[in-house]
C-alpha cells in the first residue's frame, strides 16, 4: 500500500448524507428462504397438491419480499433497482435452465451408445438389433450441408455487397424485403418448393442434392443478413482513405472491406451452416431415407442425423426398440457436437482473422 | 511537377441540399492555402470537390468547373480514379488500413490498386515517402508491425506517407491535426512546410493560428444562416486575412467575435 502524504482527515461528527441505509448482503438469502417458508405454509394451510403453484409462489413471495424489505429499509429508488434486478436475473435463469436440461439430457442418454462401431457402420441389415451406427447419416448430412454452403454462401455474400457497396432505390428496398420475408419461410415450404419443381417437375427420385437446394434456400436470408451487417461495420473512412488513392470501387471492396470485415464473415457463415446442419423437415420431402451407404448425394436417397433419430426412434417404420431409442439418442448428441464444433471453429478462425494493433 | 487549381462558379450539393455557393479560388502550385470558417460552413465539403471525393457520399454532386493546370476534373471523360491518383488527400480521422503493416500501408496505394512493382522499388517508396511523413526513424525497426498500433500522431503521418508514396500533385489536407496532441501537430506543421516544396497543398483547419502559421493564403468560408449554403467570404493572402481583412465578417471570425 502506498501512502502520499500524510494530511489529517477531517473527523466526521454526523453522518454523511454520501451514505445511505443498505440491506445486509445476506438480503437476498433471507428473502428467498422467507418466500420458501411462506410458500410451504400457504401449501399446508390452502391444501394445494403438487409442488408448481408452490414452486411460484415461492418465486413471486421472493420478489415482494425482497423489494418491499428494500422499500422500507433502502428507499425507492433501490427497491426499484432490486426488482429489475432480479427480474433480469430470474430471466437469464429461465431461458437458460431448459437449454441446460436439454444438453445434458441429450449427453447422458446419447454417450452410451458412442462407440467406434457407431461412427463407422451404416444400419444395414441392422434392424432393431443391437450394432449399426450412423456413419451413413453422418456423411449424408455433411455432403448436403457441404453443397448447401457451396450454393448459398456465395450468393448471399455476393447479395450482402450489392446491399452495402451499391444498393439504393426501390430494387435494393425490394430485395432487403423479400430477404426478409425469406428469413420467416418455414422450412417444409422451402421443401415443398423444391419437391414440386425438382422432384414432381422432371419425374426425379429424391436424392442428397435436392435436400441441399431446400437447405441453401433456408441459409441465404441468415447468410446476406448477417454479412450486411458485417460489412456496415466496416468504417467508411477505410473505403475514403482507399479511393483517395485512386482505388476503383471494386478493388477496394476486394482488397480494403472484405479483408477488414473477414472475421465477422467468417463468423456467419459457420452460424449458417449450423443453422442447417440440424434441418429435418426439408430432407423428409427431398432425400428420403437409406439404411445403407450412399456416398452420392446426386443419385439415390441418403440417410441424414436428422432423418437417422426420426428412424431410430421407429417414427418411420413403425417399429421402435430400446436399441434404436438409444441410437437415436447418439445421433442427437452428434447433431448437437457438430453444431457445437462449428461455432467453436467460427470463434476460433475469427479470432485468427480479427485484424491485429500490435 | 505541382499543379495550379482553379475553381469557378463550383455549387456543392447534397442531394438538393446546397451545401456551398458559388465558390471560386485560384490556388497557385507550391503553395499551402488554408481553408477556416465555422463547422457546417461547407469548407470541408469543398475540399472533397477537389479530388471527387464529395460524389462517394450518395446525392453528392457539383455544378461549375474544377480546372488543375486548365482541365476540368469534372470533364465528362474524366475518370475519377485518375483524378484521385493525382489529387491525394488526408483525412481527419486518421485511417491506416487495420489488416496492413506499416510498410503495406505505405505501398497500399500501389498493392490494393494492383500496381506490381519489384521489392526493391517498393522498399525505395516505403522508405522515401516515410522519411517524407518525418516517421521514419520512429518505424524503420517495425515495418511489419500492423498500422493501427502507432499512436495517434504516427497513425496519421503514417496516413500522409501513404498519400504521397503514390506521387500526387496535390495534396489534401482535411483536419490532419484535429485530433493530435501539440508535438504531434508541430511535427505536421513542420511536415507541410517542407512538403510545399513538391507539392500543392489545401488544407482545411479549425486552428487559425494553424492557418496562420502554415499557409501562404487563407479562404474563409462562411455560413448565412441555418439551412442555407456556404459561402467564400474572403480569400487573400494570409497575412492580409490575419492582419486587414477586407470584409467585417472574416474580422469577426479571426478575432473570436464571431455570432
Amino acid at each position: 500500500m502506498t501512502s502520499l502524504a500524510a494530511g489529517s482527515r477531517p473527523t466526521r461528527t454526523q453522518p454523511s448524507e454520501l451514505v445511505g441505509a443498505r440491506l445486509p448482503r445476506w438480503a437476498p438469502v433471507a428473502a428467498a428462504v422467507a418466500g420458501v417458508v411462506l410458500a410451504l405454509a400457504l401449501k399446508a394451510v390452502l391444501g394445494w397438491t403438487g409442488w408448481l403453484t408452490a414452486f411460484f409462489s415461492a418465486a413471486l413471495l421472493f420478489v415482494v419480499v425482497l423489494t418491499g424489505w428494500s422499500f422500507r429499509v433502502e428507499g425507492r429508488r433501490r427497491a426499484k433497482d432490486r426488482l429489475a434486478s432480479t427480474l433480469i436475473y430470474s430471466s437469464f435463469v429461465a431461458a437458460l435452465v431448459p437449454l441446460v436440461l436439454i444438453l445434458g439430457y441429450i449427453v447422458v442418454k446419447g454417450l452410451p451408445a458412442f462407440n467406434a462401431d457407431f461412427f463407422t457402420h451404416s444400419m444395414n441389415g441392422v434392424g432393431s438389433r443391437a450394432g449399426g451406427g450412423l456413419y451413413a447419416a453422418f456423411i449424408g448430412t455433411l455432403e448436403q450441408v457441404a453443397i448447401a454452403a457451396i450454393i448459398a454462401l456465395p450468393i448471399g455474400l455476393f447479395t450482402a455487397i450489392y446491399l452495402v457497396e451499391y444498393g439504393k432505390g426501390g430494387f435494393a428496398r425490394a430485395v432487403t424485403f423479400f430477404v426478409d420475408v425469406m428469413t420467416g419461410v418455414p422450412s417444409i415450404v422451402a421443401g415443398l418448393f423444391v419437391y414440386t419443381f425438382l422432384l414432381l417437375g422432371t419425374g426425379l427420385r429424391p436424392f442428397g442434392a435436392a435436400g441441399s437446394i431446400a437447405l441453401a434456400i433456408l441459409m441465404l436470408p441468415v447468410v446476406v443478413r448477417s454479412s450486411e451487417e458485417m460489412l456496415k461495420l466496416v468504417p467508411r473512412e477505410l473505403r475514403d482513405a482507399s479511393y483517395a488513392l485512386g482505388v476503383p470501387k471494386w478493388r477496394t471492396i476486394v482488397k480494403v472491406v472484405l479483408p477488414t470485415a473477414l472475421s465477422g464473415l467468417i463468423t456467419s457463415a459457420l452460424l449458417a451452416i449450423a443453422r442447417v446442419a440440424g434441418e429435418t423437415a426439408p430432407l423428409i420431402l427431398l432425400v428420403g431415407y437409406a439404411a445403407k451407404i450412399n456416398n452420392n448425394p446426386f443419385h439415390g436417397d441418403q440417410a441424414t442425423l436428422p432423418m437417422f433419430v426420426w428412424d431410430q426412434l421407429g417414427k418411420r417404420t413403425g417399429n421402435a426398440s430400446d436399441f434404436g431409442e438409444a441410437r437415436a439418442w447418439g445421433a442427437a448428441l452428434t447433431l448437437v457436437l457438430l453444431v457445437l464444433l462449428l461455432n467453436v471453429g467460427a470463434r476460433l478462425l475469427a479470432r485468427l482473422a480479427r485484424p491485429k494493433t500490435r | 511537377m505541382a499543379k495550379q487549381i482553379d475553381v469557378e462558379n463550383l455549387n456543392v450539393y447534397y442531394g438538393d441540399f446546397l451545401a456551398v455557393q458559388d465558390a471560386s479560388v485560384n490556388i497557385a502550385p507550391l503553395t499551402v492555402t488554408a481553408f477556416i470558417g465555422p463547422s457546417g460552413c461547407g469548407k470541408s465539403t469543398f475540399l472533397r470537390t477537389l479530388n471527387r471525393m464529395h460524389e462517394v457520399i450518395p446525392g453528392g454532386r457539383v455544378t461549375g468547373k474544377v480546372l488543375l493546370d486548365g482541365e476540368d476534373l469534372y470533364g465528362s471523360d474524366v475518370d475519377p480514379v485518375n483524378v484521385r491518383r493525382t489529387v491525394g488527400m488526408v483525412f481527419q480521422k486518421a485511417n491506416p488500413f487495420p489488416t496492413m503493416s506499416i510498410y503495406d500501408n505505405v505501398i497500399a496505394g500501389y498493392k490494393i490498386a494492383g500496381t506490381r512493382k519489384s521489392k526493391n522499388d517498393f522498399d525505395d517508396i516505403v522508405e522515401r515517402s516515410l522519411r517524407g511523413a518525418n516517421l521514419w526513424e520512429e518505424v524503420k525497426q517495425r515495418l511489419n508491425r500492423p498500422g493501427a498500433g502507432l499512436s495517434g500522431g504516427q497513425q496519421q503521418r503514417l496516413c500522409i506517407a501513404r498519400a504521397i508514396a503514390v506521387e500526387p500533385q496535390v495534396l489534401l489536407m482535411d483536419e490532419p491535426c484535429s485530433a493530435l496532441d501539440p508535438i504531434s501537430t508541430l511535427a505536421i506543421e513542420d511536415l507541410i512546410a517542407e512538403l510545399k516544396a513538391s507539392y500543392t497543398i489545401v488544407i482545411v483547419t479549425h486552428n487559425m493560428q494553424q492557418a496562420a502559421r502554415v499557409s501562404d493564403r487563407t479562404a474563409f468560408f462562411n455560413l448565412a444562416g441555418v439551412g442555407q449554403p456556404g459561402r467564400l467570404v474572403e480569400y487573400d493572402e494570409t497575412s492580409k486575412i490575419f492582419s486587414n481583412p477586407s470584409q467585417k465578417a472574416t474580422e469577426d471570425y479571426i478575432s473570436g467575435r464571431f455570432g
